[in-house]
């Protein structure tokens, strides 16, 4: 397979109005995407959100329904797999059992007629600091070392674009972790655009640069991990992205940058910047951690009492019901200012006005909640 | 500990349950053994002992005398030699065959038969229930002068009306194949069935078209159900006499032919015994040979 076959494109990979139908059935959902050159790119979201039929239909595995794909000028929508300029670091790895761990490796540079297959397979071991096993077969291998292989595989023939696909599901939490910062470091030093699908919003928040939430076959929002967490602009991104406290709210008035909303009785303030909705019926949204057990601050609630209390090392997890009987979660850091609370203690919530969120209440409130324990 | 320590005598328990589990492995090897010393080795051994026997001068024919007569091998492959060699032609080309046709049905099934792979999988075997002689015979009238394949041949301009199909090479060739054919296909499909279609994806995702995914990954990968299935297939048939007997004619008698005729025709005990340790032996060194030259390094 002569070099020149291969599209040697560079540039942005662009996904415009792209579907994917299997029967009736809308696996991704008209869905425009721009990675740009060289970036770490997470698509993230919960065991059939169309992750995986997007990655595949970048790597050709797939053909698209409608819409194109193109990287920089070149459109590669029909291109088959063996000549777009793009590798996949497979689910599982997908070494190939019958070839050492040296031909593994060698296995792209042979098929496109690379001369010096043995000073780049040498580098992409030392790359994924493996040099020793290169005449191991895969199955003598552990997962860790397999991976990295599958990882070394697919860099070695420079690809324009790395797709990832669940990569690090069959690994255990510690080892995980160590090849998240692995990755990292890796595509820091090659510089390839990187695209890594994964249901672990943790993972997805720890290595990327640009993160895009997906469910039922559509980008629900695209940002960096701060901005998806901060700023949700929908109540599965924020149920989805750890965890969230969602209430019921009505806006009352919108002025001075601020708008102002009733829940039950009680009055909030959020900053108009951070509503995302035209809406007035809304969903105010604040993150655990931003919750105090105090009630000085302009949004607070007070007459709330303790559910439920669990002490994780850093912090202690509370559960608080308001009057209203909605439960809300609240982290409190375990330092000096602990206030030690236990099950059936009276209590008051508050919290700063720039950590409010404001969403668009016709969204069902639990949307993305309870779906990370899904494989 | 005190826990742990009651734990441990109750499951390591005293010395009689350590001498019944020494003996278990053979009390469930005993009926295979048995029946394998009764039907196997006792016989083997009194066939080796068959093949270098002679008849005395003047002795009624199958009576035998033990004189250790060895040159029995030698006479006996030189009278058959052209069997002999013709057993392992005729074996090799119709392994070569079944593996042709076994292929690309096992891949079939294996990959692209999605909800019929168990329906195609009772078909392969389907045959097995019927008798493997009826099987054989009905191949005489298929191949037959009024049979469908050779009206249909006579149909074309340039067929001599002349033309048979029975009682050729061709037939016996056909049959063999045919009735190994299952043995071929089912340990191919085994192996194929077991790639991860995900290494074949991954092929195709480092630059390797259709055809370099099937020769550098699909068929190395297939190489355990290939040695398997060509074993199953071309033991058998150089050993075969049915298929000889029924579809050939006198100039296609297979060793197996000869070996029948010399034991239940002429009642040549040790020319008959001899006969069938060479062909064992010769198929013995051959799967050696051919074990070691597939490369057994390359099956995982």
């Amino acid at each position: 397979m002569a070099n020149s076959k291969v599209s040697q494109d560079t540039g942005d990979l662009v996904l415009n109005r792209v579907s994917k139908f299997y029967g009736d059935f809308c696996a991704v959902d008209d869905l425009s995407l721009t990675v740009p050159d060289g970036s770490f790119f997470a698509l993230l979201g919960p065991s059939g959100c169309g992750k995986t039929t997007t990655l595949r239909m970048i790597a050709g595995l797939e053909e698209p329904s409608q819409g194109t794909i193109h990287i920089g000028d070149n459109d590669i929508t029909t291109q088959k797999p063996y000549r777009r300029n793009v590798n996949t670091v497979f689910q599982n790895y997908a070494l190939f059992p019958h070839l050492t761990i040296f031909e593994n490796i060698a296995f792209g540079l042979r098929r496109r007629g690379i001369k010096d297959v043995k000073t780049e397979v040498e580098n992409a071991l030392n790359l994924v600091e493996l040099g020793h096993l290169a005449e191991r077969k895969p199955a003598q291998l552990s997962g860790g070392q397999q991976q990295r292989i599958a990882v070394a595989r697919a860099i070695v023939n420079r690809p324009e674009v790395l797709l990832l696909d669940e990569p690090l599901g069959a690994l255990d939490l510690k080892l995980r972790r160590q090849m998240q910062i692995e990755l990292k470091r890796i595509q820091m030093e090659v510089g390839i655009t990187f695209i890594h699908v994964t249901h672990d919003q943790e993972e997805a928040m720890t290595m990327a640069d640009t993160i895009a939430v997906m469910n039922q076959g559509k980008i629900e929002q695209m940002g960096s991990a701060t901005d998806l967490y901060e700023s949700p602009k929908t109540a599965f991104v924020a149920n989805f992205l750890g965890q969230c406290n969602l209430i019921k709210a009505k806006v009352q008035s919108r002025a001075g940058g601020k708008a102002v909303v009733t829940a039950k009785g009680h009055t909030f303030e959020v900053p108009l910047s951070r509503v995302s909705t035209d809406n007035d019926s809304v969903l105010l949204g604040v993150r655990p951690e931003k919750l105090r057990l105090d009630d000085k601050g302009i949004n607070s609630i007070k007459d709330c009492v303790v559910t439920d209390r669990s002490f994780v090392g850093t912090s202690t997890q509370y559960l608080v019901r308001t009057p209203w009987d909605l439960e809300l979660v609240v982290f409190e850091q375990n330092d000096e200012g602990l206030h030690d609370l236990h099950v059936g203690d009276k209590v008051s919530l508050e919290w700063d006005a720039e950590h409010t969120f404001a969403l668009d209440g016709a969204q069902d409130i639990n949307a993305g909640a309870d779906l990370e324990e899904e494989e | 500990m005190a826990f742990l320590h009651g734990a441990t005598r109750t499951h390591s328990g005293p010395r009689s349950g350590i001498k019944s589990r020494s003996i278990t492995p053979y009390l469930l090897l005993a009926p295979g053994m048995i029946w394998l010393v009764t039907f196997f080795i006792i016989p083997i051994f009194s066939l080796a002992s068959t093949s270098t026997m002679v008849r005395p001068e003047g002795a009624q024919i199958g009576t035998y005398v033990q004189e250790l007569r060895f040159q029995n091998y030698v006479d006996a492959f030189v009278a058959n030699q052209e069997q002999y060699v013709r057993s392992f032609i005729y074996a090799g080309i119709a392994t070569l065959l079944a593996l042709a046709i076994a292929f690309p049905l096992a891949y079939t099934i294996a990959f692209k038969a999605g909800k019929y792979r168990n329906v195609l999988l009772v078909l392969v075997v389907a045959p097995f229930f019927t008798s493997f002689l009826l099987r054989t015979v009905a191949w005489t009238q298929i191949l037959g002068d009024e049979g469908p394949i050779l009206s249909t041949l006579k149909l074309l301009p340039f067929i001599d009306d002349s033309l048979r199909l029975t009682a050729t090479p061709f037939a016996v060739v056909s049959g063999l194949t045919y009735n190994f054919l299952p043995f071929m296909t089912l340990p191919l499909y085994a192996s194929l069935e077991r790639i991860d279609p995900r290494t074949l994806e991954a092929a195709g995702d480092l630059y390797a078209n259709g055809f370099t995914t099937f020769r550098k990954v699909t068929v190395p990968l297939a190489m355990p159900g290939v040695v398997a299935g060509t074993l199953l297939t071309f033991i058998p048939a150089a050993g075969d006499y049915v298929n000889a007997a029924l579809l050939g004619n006198p100039s296609t008698k297979m060793i197996g032919n000869v070996i029948e005729s010399r034991f239940f025709a002429v009642v040549d005990y040790p020319t008959a015994a001899a006969l069938s340790f060479t062909l064992m032996a010769t198929i013995l060194i051959l799967v050696t040979l051919y074990i070691r030259k597939s490369g057994t390094d390359e099956l995982v």
